[in-house]
């Protein structure tokens, strides 16, 4: 199940966050029509939307857990999945995909063994794709945390993500 | 009122009709899959689209107000042609086993799809392959056979407030599901069987028993009893072809007997005897000064709500086990006894209008006779499936009594089906058990009908009791809402006894009714049984007599030490997240 952590660090470090999510549920109880605006500031504190905090949310504010599930599965923006340390955002935009994109995104899911959206058992790497981050020129671009690696050949991936811990 | 054109034909109809219903005043039909008359309308399956002079687009039928002199167009090439094209689209991600569907032949997507005329699917692309949900005793979800309608989500969180089911995901891969897709065993699902009611394809129906129960029928050792529910007797003729509200009592005694169970008695006989039970309980707590009020415990559905949603009021629910769970503890006990039979040979099968029955009878603390109480539960359709493989056709059916000492009822057991029939029948036997003196006018009106909340003053000598029905959980949460609020502010509540049943219409609403029923059908079945209730001699239920003979020989007396181990019970708290008993310290 996608709220199952597999490192215990992250579990003692999640714990600590529960204090300010109530502050946040706290401000807006029995308000539903906050739901999205509480649940964009959870993801913000968590990283994601585990069941637990999607429980706490639909209490606070006065919903079933299965209407706070529905709006959270509904836009791509939640996440129910943990997300890992370094962000790995490929660019997929026309430019980078018609010079690989594609190839270079095959490698990293393949070397990690996760598929777009997914998180590494480590929680080391998360992987997405973007469409265009304005690097055209630089094409096929990859993005990690705030970092942009450009001409990114399938060779050189792992040497980049090695870089981030 | 406001004049408009449908087809060429001019139409008045009043301000806010939607073109759906001005289109079938003007006797036009427009095909339609996720509208249903009881449910405010979601126009999510695009079938009832209709051309708008004046609109560049189509429009949904079900969900646009006609509006004056709109010339509107229901069968032109343009209108035919889009719904052909949405019905195929929707064809070419179902799983279309029709003919083991459990829905062929009263599925809605093959009316519609005859309806618009498909004659081959043309869209092809993906096909998702989901798997099927079991995790639940009472019923199954098949999301490959989903349309995707919502109503099943709009009768779960809109009229039961259970809100098991959701909308996971979007885009083609939405799917009706429960939280995290842990299964509807793993949610707050009261297992009432709405969903299935109002599902108008083959994904959400009952866990169907009739294979078991076929198996028993045909075992020569097995001594196979049978009992049905007060609201069968007005459902189950509709299976065949009558007008709701045909009373059945009687040919459904003789197709029983026809399909071979050993012995035919009637759920009624123990909601008679639920009434000595519970009414004794009530008037004991008005004496005793116990917290007030009582609330019935009938309905299973109610049950596992109230012990999800509101476990504070434990202590206020009857103690007495529903009639399914009195009968089901007898004929393990009582009536071996009185046969000579052996208790282990009996098979123990009962008929319920109802979904939720398959789980209480499955709960562990439905064994108070040394065996699982109740075997196998059947809902009304169950039976009508099994009677048609057995070759009988209820309308052919002579009339015949159920068999002694379990077959006896009054008028207060038949009306158990109806919401305020349980207040009702409780009533009439306490106004006799606290002045010793019977009612004279066994008619309470004000309990009866399809109101979702009523409140009735009923005066017994210097009381004036006060009591309340709720039918529906969404009714029911607003009584309970006020009652626990009552309870905190004062400790004390206005009400002496509440009845709650969890589908709307009570009983004859249940989620195992016929297919496709509507609310005006449910609330015909109840006038049908207040009419069965008038015409029978007896009509309280302590006048029924092999309720006399059950205590003089065997339980002694009502709330007696044996009547308490046999037919009464106790309640938990579970989990609003998984619906799992709580454990308390």
């Amino acid at each position: 199940m996608s709220d199952q952590h597999t490192c215990a660090c992250a579990d003692a470090q999640e714990e600590e966050l529960y204090p300010k999510l109530s502050e946040i549920v706290e401000g807006n109880r029995g308000k539903p029509e906050n739901l999205i605006m509480v649940l964009h500031k959870a993801q913000n504190l968590f990283g994601y939307l585990p069941k637990k905090v999607q429980q706490i949310v639909a209490e606070g504010l006065g919903l079933s857990l299965s209407q706070v599930y529905g709006v959270v599965t509904f836009y791509s923006f939640f996440s129910t999945s943990p997300k890992g340390r370094n962000t790995i955002k490929v660019c997929l935009g026309t430019a980078c995909y018609v010079r690989g994109g594609q190839q270079a995104l095959g490698k990293v899911e393949n070397e990690l063994g996760i598929k777009v959206g997914g998180t590494t058992e480590d929680r080391r790497y998360s992987v997405d794709v973007v469409r265009c981050i304005g690097a055209c020129g630089l094409a096929p671009a990859m993005l990690v945390n705030d970092d942009v690696y450009g001409r990114v050949k399938t060779t050189k991936v792992m040497e980049i993500l090695d870089r981030y811990e | 009122m406001i004049k408009a054109t449908i087809n060429k034909v001019e139409i008045e109809v009043p301000e806010g009709t939607t073109i759906l219903d001005a289109a079938r005043k003007a006797n036009f039909a427009i095909p339609t899959l996720c509208r249903h008359p009881d449910l405010t309308p979601g126009g999510s399956c695009g079938v009832c689209v209709v051309e708008v002079e004046g609109f560049p687009a189509l429009r949904r039928a079900c969900m646009t107000q006609l509006e004056k002199g709109w010339v509107v167009s229901t069968n032109t090439a343009r209108v035919r042609n889009a719904r052909r094209e949405i019905v195929d689209l929707i064809l070419s991600d179902h799983d279309a086993d029709c003919l083991t569907c459990i829905k062929n032949g009263r599925c809605e997507l093959q009316d519609v799809a005859r309806v618009v005329g498909i004659k081959d699917v043309t869209n092809q692309g993906k096909n998702h392959k989901k798997a099927i949900d079991r995790s639940r005793v009472a019923l199954v979800r098949d999301p490959n056979k989903c349309i995707l309608c919502g109503r099943c989500i709009t009768v779960c969180s809109d009229i039961q407030t259970v809100n098991a089911l959701t909308l996971d995901g979007r885009g083609f891969d939405t799917s009706v599901s429960t939280v995290l897709n842990q299964g509807m065993g793993n949610s707050a699902c009261v297992n009432c069987g709405q969903c299935t009611v109002f599902c108008p394809v083959g994904a959400l129906y009952e866990n169907s028993q009739t294979d078991e129960v076929w198996k028993a029928l045909n075992d020569p050792d097995k001594h196979v009893v049978v009992q049905e529910a007060p609201a069968i007797r007005a459902q189950l003729g509709e299976e065949f072809g009558m007008e709701p509200g045909t009373i059945v009592s009687g040919k459904l005694h003789a197709a029983l007997r026809r399909m071979r169970f050993d012995a035919v008695f009637d759920t009624n006989f123990t909601a008679d005897l639920t009434i000595i039970e519970e009414g004794t309980e009530v008037v004991d707590a008005i004496k005793t000064g116990r917290s007030l009020p009582i609330i019935t415990s009938c309905s299973p559905g109610w049950i596992k709500f109230m012990e999800t949603f509101y476990p504070h009021l434990r202590g206020h629910i009857s103690t007495a086990k529903s009639p399914q769970q009195m009968f089901g503890v007898l004929a393990k006990t009582y009536y071996p006894e009185v046969k000579g039979i052996p208790a282990e040979k009996i098979v123990s099968v009962s008929v319920m209008p109802c979904t939720a029955k398959k789980f209480e009878a499955q709960r562990p603390e439905m064994w108070s006779s040394g065996f699982q109480d109740v075997d196998y539960v059947l809902t009304t359709r169950e039976l009508a499936r099994m009677m048609r493989e057995a070759g009988l056709d209820l309308k052919d059916m002579p009339d015949e009594p159920a068999d002694d000492p379990l077959g006896e009822y009054t008028g207060a057991a038949t009306i158990f089906g109806a919401t305020g029939g349980v207040m009702e029948a409780a009533l009439r036997s306490a106004y006799f058990l606290v002045t010793g003196r019977e009612l004279e006018n066994v008619n309470i009106l004000p309990v009866r009908g399809m109101t979702g909340v009523k409140e009735a003053e009923v005066p017994v000598d210097g009381l004036t009791l006060k009591v309340a029905v709720a039918h529906g959980l969404g009714n029911a949460r607003k009584l309970l809402d006020k009652i626990s609020s009552q309870l905190a502010e004062t400790g004390k509540s206005e009400y002496h006894f509440v009845e709650i049943m969890a589908c709307p219409g009570g009983c004859v609403g249940g989620g195992g009714q016929p297919w496709g029923s509507t609310m005006a059908q449910r609330a015909r079945r109840g006038e049908a049984l207040y009419e069965e209730d008038a015409s029978l001699p007896k009509r309280r239920s302590h006048e029924n007599a092999s309720v006399a003979v059950l205590y003089e020989k065997f339980l002694k007396t009502p709330n007696s030490e044996k009547a308490h181990h046999l037919l009464h019970t106790h309640y938990n708290a579970r989990s609003k997240v998984d619906g799992k008993v709580v454990k308390e310290d």
